[in-house]
């Protein structure tokens, strides 16, 4: 294909662009020095898709892998439209090029909606181009032609392959987004199945993926350590002892700019090993100023909720009805309790690393920076990058590697901006390691706190009103995420009187969003306490919530963030049948049932628990309902599910950060105890697979997983459990 | 520095390093062998599993002085000139991996294991792996593709016997 010709078609692209209005970041040009180096071994006929002249299909995946599976489950949506055989494809990672791919980032369990449309829509694009050079090489009307497995195949049976076809497909005309017609569901032959990650083979046979496993000539190596209260200055360190230890290259003391998520003051040291690094590390000897620093103690915030409980709380910042009222009247059943929840980190087993090379510019030219890191959303460097060190965007590579998991956790810039200090300070590509408890103690936790919640029946043993008083976590002034009470949390929209309050504790701790934000510990809290109130009330627990949900509707309609009841009753009614809710169980043993709404997702769990005399504890069995739509990857989804289910048993029986003076106490695993393989449950996972388009799934099945089992415990045992970790209730 | 003449992967290699530097790093940064991860330094997550003279042990609290003349394996030489491990079939037809960073500790140590019980059952395994943390939660996946992989080991174990005695006879 010429130069020219690819030029009019990338012309032509342009103003589709243009004319999508939304869309068109999704469909937007190469850069220049793209188009300028491109030698055309290869047919591209879209930026996601190329097509080799043996018939091997790229497919490049734009968004960060961090084990939720979309670098396989996002192609497989292209695929699927394209009409390609999944053998032929192979997947690479983009470039980090939002005006080429899209916005790139993956939390939230957003890329699947974010995309859905945008990846159908470069599927069947591509395939309308190699339809169109089908019907040109076939002298056929395009409409008599359809693509499978790899071909472009006539009503005839007559067919030509992708490979025979990629050239002169390229050459034709990009097609009107708006005239693309998508595959309907039941067509479907990729979507829906089982599929192994792209990545697997790397990973089983140790091939080079993650950020921490990059290597660059000239490489030096880097440890970096801040105040162990959060937030402290370096007043001094033994720079002078450090440089002396073998295999140190230099050490000096870092200034930052005070903000946790961007660079805060340090002691670097750089050396010829990771191991030099970490071992010199030991005998750093600094004096801080803690003067800014945390102050927190979590004694002292328990301590301080439980009054601010007891004493209620100043003033509501949501009313519905009238909760008072319903309090007070005799009729009622009125309960309430306090629950607490702690602080855990992301302990993600990649620790926080970065790669970087900062050159300065030579002969006037302007400085550079390359950066490799395992980043959720790598662009986000960018502002930092600008405000700290003057690099505009395109002074700035970004490569993006594989994450050894995330949660949540690598969605700042800390580690991109300590990496670059210490590069460009000695003019090397460094690559910075932090040690596991570098890695504990300067997390962006998911925060602790506090709730106190009230409800009341009425004489039927209807729920009439519910009332909360969170307790949560600011920084100046300001909530931080994952703290806090919407006015849509379940069952505020539910019933005719709710009230919200909040009081808060103003923290030092960083806070940042942790494998279902909020949700984590207000499904804890909402689905523990619903179910006292339907024992209380002599109520079966799944009969309860149908009966809170009341009828089928959709609070907004058209919102997927928006709680459809009946989806919920869905699930509910899905997971009571398969895992025999209310079964007779023997003696020790008991089952749990929640439901949460969350990511867009609906999800409802039945836990069974065996607690023993001792209170030792095991978590038998977890069936789950799920409602996200369509599943793309079958076997990717199934693993989200179980993950999550694993994850919210290890936080719930043993996690907890605390801390003193504004320093974590826990470091490592011989203080915080994670989830082994002899704990983990049977999951048995039941997709309710409805009509709406697909949602994400990396993190809505965990929320309901805690009071899944604590609502077990209290079948088994008779105690009700309104604190995690279980370990500090006396479970084992 | 001292010198060390090391055995990886079949291969005899020198590396000049410190003698308490862990045998963890002088595969990362030494060798280049970066498929055997950095989790926890302690010794309590397993990822930095490898095989010491055939048995499964952590290379972040080894060092490199203790290795001596002891063969190392790693999840680099695990497979058997291209030809797959069983468990590495077993991990890709099963998709185990969700980040994938502790699973080249995961097979290592599935690896001793094997080696040692060809058959086990649910509570072997689950002994033998405890030390193996993953943060994903690929527990039960890994459990199911030990067990398949066991069995592959075994019937290819029983052909190869088979056809040995057929050409014997």
């Amino acid at each position: 294909m010429s130069t020219q010709a690819q030029h009019s078609r990338r012309g032509f692209l342009k103003l589709t662009a243009v004319a999508s209005g939304g869309l068109c970041l999704s469909y937007a040009l190469p850069t220049q020095a793209q188009q300028v180096t491109t030698d055309i071994e290869f047919s591209e006929l879209n930026a996601f898709v190329q097509i080799d002249p043996d018939g091997r299909v790229t497919i490049y995946s734009a968004n960060a892998e961090m084990g939720q599976g979309i670098k396989t489950a996002l192609p497989m949506i292209i695929a699927e439209e394209l009409g390609v055989a999944w053998d032929d494809v192979t997947v690479k990672q983009s470039p980090i090029d939002s005006q080429r791919f899209g916005a790139i980032g993956a939390g939230g369990s957003t890329t699947v909606p974010r995309t859905w449309n945008q990846m159908r829509t470069m599927g069947a694009s591509a395939r309308e181009m190699l339809i169109s050079a089908g019907a040109l090489v076939m002298e056929v009307p395009p409409e008599e032609l359809r693509a499978q497995d790899s071909k472009i195949i006539h009503t005839s049976g007559r067919y030509r392959t992708f490979a025979q076809l990629a050239s002169i497909a390229a050459e034709q005309d990009v097609p009107d987004p708006e005239t693309l017609r998508f595959k309907n569901r039941e067509n479907y032959t990729l979507i829906g199945s089982p599929v192994s990650g792209v990545d697997n083979y790397s990973i089983v046979t140790g091939s080079a993926l993650f950020g921490i496993d990059t290597r660059v000539p000239d490489m030096l190596y880097a440890s970096y350590s801040k105040c162990p209260a959060i937030g402290g200055t370096v007043k001094g360190a033994n720079i002078d002892e450090l440089k002396k230890l073998p295999g140190v290259v230099d050490a000096f003391i870092v200034r930052g700019n005070g903000n946790p998520r961007e660079l805060l003051d340090g002691v670097a040291i750089v050396g010829t090993s990771t191991h030099a690094v970490f071992k010199a590390k030991q005998s750093l000897r600094a004096t801080w100023d803690e003067t800014n620093a945390s102050k927190d103690s979590w004694s002292d915030m328990v301590t301080q909720a439980n009054e601010m409980a007891n004493a209620g709380p100043s003033e509501a910042r949501f009313t519905k009805g009238d909760v008072e009222s319903q309090f007070a009247d005799p009729q009622n059943t009125v309960h309430s309790a306090f629950f607490e929840y702690p602080f855990i980190a992301h302990f993600t087993l990649e620790p926080m690393n970065c790669t970087a090379h900062y050159k300065a510019g030579v002969d006037g030219g302007q400085d550079t920076l390359e950066v490799w890191l395992p980043h959720q959303i790598p662009e986000r460097s960018h502002a930092p990058l600008k405000s700290i060190f003057g690099l505009e965007p395109e002074q700035v590579t970004l490569n993006q590697m594989r994450l050894g998991g995330s949660f949540g956790r690598r969605v700042y810039a800390e580690f991109v901006c300590e990496a670059t200090e210490i590069s460009k300070r000695m003019g090397q590509p460094v690559k910075l390691t932090w040690t596991r408890e570098d890695d504990t103690r300067h997390d962006f936790y998911r925060v602790g706190g506090f709730q106190s919640v009230k409800a009341a029946l009425n004489p039927d043993g209807q729920l009439v009103a519910f009332d909360f008083h969170h307790i949560g976590m600011q920084n100046d002034g300001k909530p931080v995420m994952g703290s806090g009470v919407r006015d849509t949390e379940f069952p505020l929209q539910n019933i005719d009187n709710g009230r919200v309050s909040d009081d808060w504790f103003e923290i030092g701790t960083p806070a940042g969003p942790w494998r279902a934000p909020f949700s984590n510990v207000n499904a804890f809290v909402t689905q523990s306490f619903l179910a006292e109130m339907a024992h209380l009330g002599g109520r079966d627990y799944a009969e309860f919530l149908l009966e809170i949900l009341g009828e089928r509707r959709w609070f907004e309609e058209g919102n997927i963030r928006s709680l459809n009841t009946g989806r919920a009753a869905d699930v509910i009614n899905r997971v009571v049948k398969e895992a025999n809710w209310g079964k007779t169980m023997p003696a020790g043993k008991g089952q749990g049932l929640s439901f949460y709404f969350c990511h867009a997702a609906h999800v409802a769990e039945v836990a069974e628990v065996t607690v023993s005399a001792d209170k030792a504890i095991r978590v038998d069995k977890v069936t789950v309902a799920v409602d996200v739509g369509p599943i793309i990857n079958l076997s990717g989804a199934m693993n989200q599910v179980e993950g999550s289910i694993v994850d919210g048993l290890s936080a719930m029986k043993g996690q907890k950060i605390t801390m003193e003076g504004g320093r974590i106490q826990q470091s490592n695993l011989h203080d915080y105890p994670v989830l082994r393989m002899p704990d983990s449950p049977v999951v048995e996972i039941h997709f309710v697979e409805s009509e709406f388009d697909p949602t994400g799934l990396g993190e809505p099945a965990l929320p309901p997983l805690a009071p899944a089992v604590a609502n077990a415990i209290f079948a088994a045992t008779g105690e009700r459990v309104r604190k995690m970790p279980l370990i500090d209730e006396g479970y084992t | 520095m001292p010198r060390y003449t090391l055995t990886i992967n079949g291969k005899t290699q020198s590396v000049d390093a410190e003698a308490d530097t862990p045998l963890l790093w002088v595969l990362r940064d030494e060798l280049g062998l970066v498929g055997t991860k950095f989790g926890c330094g302690i010794a309590m997550c397993g990822a930095c599993t490898v095989h010491l003279g055939g048995v499964a042990l952590r290379s972040c609290s080894l060092p490199v002085a203790a290795v001596g003349n002891q063969a190392v394996t790693t999840i680099e030489g695990l497979a058997d000139d291209g030809e797959l491990h069983p468990l590495q079939e077993t991990w890709i037809e099963q998709d185990v991996p969700q980040c994938g960073y502790c699973q080249a500790g995961q097979i290592m140590s599935a690896a001793a294991l094997l080696a040692s019980n060809p058959a086990p059952t649910d509570d072997d395994i689950d002994v033998a792996m405890a030390g193996n943390y993953c943060r994903c939660g690929t527990y039960n996946r890994i459990r199911s593709a030990i067990h398949s992989a066991a069995e592959r080991m075994t019937a290819s174990y029983y052909d190869a016997t088979a056809k040995q005695t057929e050409q014997q006879a």
